[in-house]
């Protein structure tokens, strides 16, 4: 009941609010990680089945566990559309955790990869690699976009570290826009320089559909490492959300956490983003909603964001592709339709001044 | 000199008086000097000689040709641009009362890009563009509405508008547009790309005199009227009971300072294209060197502004590189680590 004002509330609160005021709802929890797979399991088929060739799911059954290579919509599905929603929910659990892991560690409520500045770190780490080293492996590409994204959070938290009373959330915001109008300057320079702007642009609006299963494979050990990883660090970052002070009187080690932590969310947003480029949004509204249905124990928060997320991204690319079929809307534009007003709506709630 | 020494405040304040004016003189200084160094910079250099007499009718054609029609066109827009940016921060500035705010960060010129890419998504016949002043007022009407957005949007009944909701709101609101215009970016021809993405970025395209003369009226009608209600600015920054105490109708001010302030970026943002920063950057300097009070402060964060902008310009064009770097882009990478810097300065 009271999560929302225990992820809103700065640290002051925090000394008279005891743990016991920070429900969780196990229930819901196992309600949602149930209930998600089974909805998340038929976003996938419907997603698989639609398209320009439209394809049973019957078939979709077949193409997938019964794969007959002589097929072509067994191609279809085999070779474009499954890489693209497993990539989909790939994209999702790691911008969605990404999200959750700051929230919960910054205790601000506005934390998210987009609006954090990682994304447009990342992004510029693949400016530089379209521009200067064309040749590039997709290995590469993703190491890259971790190193841009270290970039912006060292710029951003470096700010917050050298300011005497620490960065409240809005002000965090916006060290966050201006790093994100710093590194994307210096990212356009670069693609305006050297001619790879607009291939940049549709490698992002374009870059669920281009998805390979070689990248996924590629992404895909890290994600499941880095995911595995917040679920480990998940109870402290539950003790951090509650103010470094009682975290450290209950003997948590916040500057390891903290570290650890944020590399967690580099590797997060850096791979996502080499995969699709930069999706705002996501970070930021999944936490949220399942802060709301589950209550504050991270334990929790993170592997219920990791479904809720993967379902956004589904059903989001799914509604991209109907909306305008047979063309497509870019999934993150999509999203920001929905993530705009969700941010305008918590930045209404926002009481404390800058 | 002597003639002060009826008590220590006159002393004081006259002191005060010298040291913003002669921050007013050395800011000129400064400027004059930008702008000797900026004529000289390019391929074909002028001296300061050369300059001076070609300015006063003296020098060869050739000269001429490029002082009067290449290069002195772009210097005095970006000295108005920078101008106009900046007192349209510090009028934002000082509305909110908040010393983050500035065009860039509040979605203006994030309104005015989508109009403009809107535009040559539309009608992507680029060769009529440079006789254009349609798209001043496209961009004119794409920030006001993104104005009204955010204002409506931080607006609450009761409570007004409150700083930190109207920058939140700007950004949010920034965000969405940018998302909007990513569809629109792939409908665009390789060619129209590369222009939206240059004015974007903010590269000073509209280099010539034409665009001097669209931008001048509306700095010649704001420019005054926002020096003609620093007073207001003053009261308003002591907080809304204040002021409302002393008789201010705030809201009515506040609407007429920030359609100021709107006039001011987006014509500014027209013809320079998405240039941030400057707003937020110059009143802080200024506000450095003169303190707090408007009417000196607008003064000498115009003057800064321009400064900047020209500079800015002209390490554009003296960077040894095949193609020209937006100027816009120059102004972030010296801005942004600036309002890092500010940011962490400033309390919370």
């Amino acid at each position: 009941m009271k999560l929302s004002e225990s992820s809103d509330s700065p640290a002051q609160s925090n000394h008279n609010q005891s743990p016991t005021q920070f429900h969780s709802r196990p229930w819901a929890a196992s309600l949602i990680l149930t209930a998600g797979l089974g909805l998340l399991a038929f976003g996938i088929a419907l997603s698989l089945s639609f398209g320009a060739a439209s394809i049973s799911l019957e078939e979709v059954w077949n193409a997938v566990f019964h794969f007959k290579p002589e097929l072509q919509n067994h191609q279809i599905i085999w070779e474009i559309r499954l890489p693209r929603i497993l990539g989909g929910v790939l994209i999702g659990v790691c911008f969605a955790v990404a999200g959750a892991i700051m929230q919960g560690m910054t205790r601000n409520p506005l934390a998210d990869s987009g609006l954090l500045g990682l994304n447009s770190g990342a992004s510029l780490a693949m400016a530089i690699c379209f521009a200067i080293f064309p040749g590039s492996s997709f290995l590469q590409l993703m190491l890259y976009s971790f190193v841009g994204a270290a970039l912006a959070v060292v710029m951003v938290y470096g700010t917050s570290s050298i300011s005497k009373s620490g960065l409240t959330p809005v002000r965090l915001v916006l060290a966050g826009a201006a790093v994100t109008a710093l590194l994307s300057a210096l990212g356009d320079a670069i693609s305006l320089y050297f001619n790879v702007g607009q291939d940049l642009a549709f490698w992002y609006a374009g870059g669920l559909s281009g998805t390979k299963w070689v990248q996924l494979g590629i992404v895909l050990p890290w994600v499941v490492a880095a995911f595995i990883g917040a679920l480990m660090l998940s109870r402290s970052i539950t003790l951090l959300s509650l103010g470094d002070e009682i975290a450290l009187s209950l003997g948590q080690r916040t500057g390891v956490v903290k570290v650890v932590g944020m590399i967690l969310v580099l590797i997060l947003a850096g791979a996502a983003v080499s995969l699709v480029g930069s999706i705002g949004f996501v970070g930021l509204i999944i936490p949220h909603i399942t802060r709301k249905l589950v209550g504050v124990d991270y334990r929790w928060i993170i592997p219920c964001s990791a479904i809720m997320g993967a379902l956004l991204i589904v059903f989001a690319d799914l509604a991209a592709r109907m909306i305008n079929a047979p063309e497509e809307t870019p999934v993150g534009v999509l999203i920001a339709l929905i993530g705009v007003p969700f941010f305008l709506y918590l930045a209404r709630k926002e009481r404390r001044a800058l | 000199m002597n003639n002060v020494t009826n008590g220590a405040i006159a002393k004081a304040s006259h002191r005060k008086k010298i040291h913003d004016w002669m921050v007013v003189v050395i800011l000129l200084i400064l400027l004059i000097a930008a702008f000797t160094i900026s004529a000289n910079t390019g391929t074909i250099r002028l001296s300061p000689m050369e300059l001076f007499r070609t300015l006063f009718g003296q020098g060869t054609p050739q000269q001429e040709l490029i002082l009067f029609e290449f290069r002195l066109p772009r210097m005095v827009i970006s000295l108005l641009i920078g101008a106009g940016l900046a007192v349209s921060g510090c009028i934002m500035q000082g509305v909110s009362r908040n010393g983050l705010a500035d065009p860039g960060i509040l979605g203006i010129n994030a309104g005015a890009g989508l109009m403009v890419m809107l535009f040559v998504l539309l009608f992507p016949s680029m060769q009529t563009m440079n006789s254009l002043f349609l798209l001043p007022a496209l961009a004119l009407i794409g920030s006001g509405a993104a104005a009204i957005l955010i204002y409506a949007l931080s607006y609450k009944k009761g409570e007004g508008i409150s700083p930190t909701r109207l920058l939140l709101s700007g950004i949010g609101v920034a965000a969405g547009i940018s998302a909007a215009m990513i569809i629109m970016t792939l409908k665009l021809t390789p060619e129209s790309y590369t222009f939206v993405a240059n004015w974007l970025a903010g590269s000073i395209w509209g280099s010539n005199w034409k665009f001097v003369m669209a931008l001048l009226p509306w700095l010649i009608v704001l420019l005054p009227f926002a020096y003609y209600k620093a007073n207001v600015m003053n009261v308003l920054n002591l907080g809304d009971q204040t002021a409302s105490g002393l008789g201010t109708p705030i809201e009515k001010e506040r609407i007429l300072l920030l359609a100021a302030a709107v006039g001011l970026a987006s014509s500014s943002v027209s013809v320079s294209g998405g240039i941030g920063f400057v707003g937020l950057v110059a009143p802080h300097l200024a506000r450095k060197l003169v303190g707090p009070k408007h009417k000196m402060l607008l003064v000498t964060c115009a003057l800064v502004g321009a400064l900047l902008v020209l500079v800015a310009d002209t390490i554009t064009r003296s960077l040894p590189l095949q193609k020209e770097i937006p100027t816009g882009l120059i102004v972030a990478i010296i801005g942004a680590p600036y309002f890092l810097y500010l940011l962490s300065r400033s309390k919370g």
